[in-house]
């Protein structure tokens, strides 16, 4: 090839890269745009005004399902990480036919469609007899937030040398002490950023919320979504972009903070 | 082995609220409302509404699932060949959709489509007859591949990244053009996340309601649709489990697929 037309075949690239980055970030940077807009109209820019953002802020509602959505996300990450992490130490120990079988269970809930997942739960809430609310949403945040955490910390398990751990355990460490000390630092990593993935998992999801709350309870996502039936209103716009923001920082956050050597 | 304990939790946890729930789901999609054994809720696909929600269904979500794998694994090449390793900035890019709520999402595109939307906004600014966009199959469609793209992405490139530069320039040095790599080098060595990501876009966009409702407005009915309402609105709970296992017929057909091409999890998105 020579360097005329390799050029010309960058160019395609980076024209296609463009097309399809425009096509995904669009309808975000609409969405933020029309959170500052003074007019309601979608189509006619009414000049800058952050009385959405006042709006959004003075509601009730809002404020309300945003409490509920943080403390859901983020206790449901920190309960699955603890027995998430206990659950791939004692997974990483088995024989290869019960870790295989355990593996497949928590593949479940990320191969099944949420719709499933989510009917299924509220069927089982409504037979145990417990009543749909806060609880039920946080069990369901639970269940499918374990196997993103054993999914991130199982690897890093896998990567830790076993005499270590035994050579603490013949020095008089306790099981225990031996666990924290030498065999926690290494898979700490992964347990950080299956936490993180729990968590972004918790504030992204609607559909399981959708079928596990009670009548009196939101979350953002349901909010959202009782409100956009009933027609948009710029505080939406608003808040979309305040939840853009913060997700782009966690994610910003999980994916290039300095890392520790993995290799 | 105290060890062995330490799962004892979880075991406890996902018996109760993922085996115990799935196992109910059989329960009441083979039964009718006094507990009788019957096939009734199962069949009722067959009939016309039920059939047709779930053709349209199938019909919408493997017209956006051949749009994503066309868009995705071009995309998911040249990202590829600019030699960035995962974690890349470039790469974030076009991952970080994934992440975002795709209810803000799809509420983005209704904003663009409405009747009195950003998109026909422009038209008529321009002097255009407005087009009548939303609440079509095409804004379903739509939809659909703007929420699951960055799915189809994530898998291929993936697998892409770990075939070797020397099998690909070998080909080249042997004489190959590039449609016989294409078709000889690139394509069976990334079977994993082609498969993968089909199943990522194929089976939330099979079972959606959120898109169909917002972008489709009412009288668009996907089998998601009819399920939601079964158990939301109405409270025929028997019926919509029965409909809830003819779609799991579809996830445990995708699951298996995984299973023969993905062995090793090579094309695992996570």
């Amino acid at each position: 090839m020579n360097k005329a037309k390799q050029l010309f075949h960058r160019i395609e690239q980076d024209f296609y890269l463009v097309l399809i980055m425009i096509f995904l970030y669009a309808p975000i940077v609409t969405m933020i745009v029309l959170s500052f807009n003074a007019s309601k109209s979608r189509t006619q820019w009414g000049g800058f005004t952050l009385q959405w953002y006042a709006q959004m802020f003075a509601s009730r509602n809002i404020t309300a399902a945003l409490q509920n959505t943080l403390l859901i996300a983020f206790l449901s990450a920190l309960i699955a990480t603890v027995i998430g992490t206990a659950a791939s130490v004692a997974i990483n120990s088995m024989r290869p036919l019960p870790k295989s079988i355990l593996m497949g269970i928590t593949n479940i809930p990320m191969l099944n469609a949420d719709i499933v997942t989510g009917i299924s739960l509220m069927l089982a809430f409504i037979a145990f007899g417990i009543s749909l609310g806060f609880r039920t949403i946080l069990i369901a945040h639970i269940t499918f937030n374990i196997p993103y955490v054993i999914l991130s910390v199982m690897p890093k398990l896998k990567q830790t040398n076993r005499s270590t751990y035994e050579a603490a355990m013949d020095l008089g460490a306790t099981p225990v002490y031996a666990f924290f000390k030498v065999v926690f630092p290494d898979i700490l990593p992964g347990v950080l950023s299956g936490f993180l993935l729990a968590f972004t998992m918790s504030l992204d999801d609607f559909i399981i919320t959708h079928f596990t709350r009670g009548a009196g309870i939101n979350t953002l996502s349901t909010l959202i979504y009782s409100e956009v039936r009933r027609g948009i209103r710029p505080s939406m716009y608003a808040l979309s972009t305040v939840i853009f923001l913060v997700v782009l920082a966690l994610l910003i956050i999980s994916n290039f903070a300095p890392r520790k050597r993995t290799k | 082995m105290s060890k062995k304990m330490l799962a004892a939790p979880y075991l406890l946890w996902m018996a109760g609220f993922i085996i115990i729930p799935l196992a109910l789901i059989v329960y009441y999609g083979l039964t009718d409302k006094s507990g009788m054994f019957t096939l009734a809720n199962v069949l009722s696909i067959a009939r016309p509404e039920h059939a047709k929600a779930l053709g349209l269904a199938l019909g919408l979500s493997f017209v956006s699932t051949v749009i994503c794998l066309l868009l995705a694994y071009p995309l998911a090449m040249m990202l590829r060949s600019r030699g960035v390793g995962r974690g890349s900035f470039i790469v974030f890019i076009f991952i970080l959709p994934m992440w975002m709520n795709f209810l803000l999402r799809t509420l983005a595109w209704q904003t663009l489509l409405e009747k009195s939307g950003v998109i026909n906004g422009i038209l008529s600014a321009l002097h255009l007859p407005t087009q009548n966009l939303i609440n079509t199959p095409g804004a379903i469609v739509l939809g659909m591949v703007y929420n699951f793209l960055p799915f189809m992405v994530l898998p291929i490139y993936n697998v892409l990244c770990k075939i070797d530069d020397n099998t690909i320039d070998a080909a080249q040095d042997l004489g190959a053009n590039f449609f016989q790599t294409l078709l000889r080098i690139w394509l069976p060595l990334s079977v994993p996340g082609i498969i993968s990501g089909i199943t990522m876009v194929f089976v939330p966009a099979l079972t959606t309601f959120v898109i169909s409702s917002l972008l489709g407005g009412s009288k668009i009915l996907l089998i998601g649709n009819v399920i939601e309402q079964e158990f939301t609105h109405g409270s025929n709970w028997n019926q919509g489990s029965g409909l809830s296992l003819v779609l799991m017929i579809f996830i445990l057909l995708s699951m298996a697929l995984i299973a023969k091409y993905d062995q090793n999890g090579e094309g695992s998105t996570f």
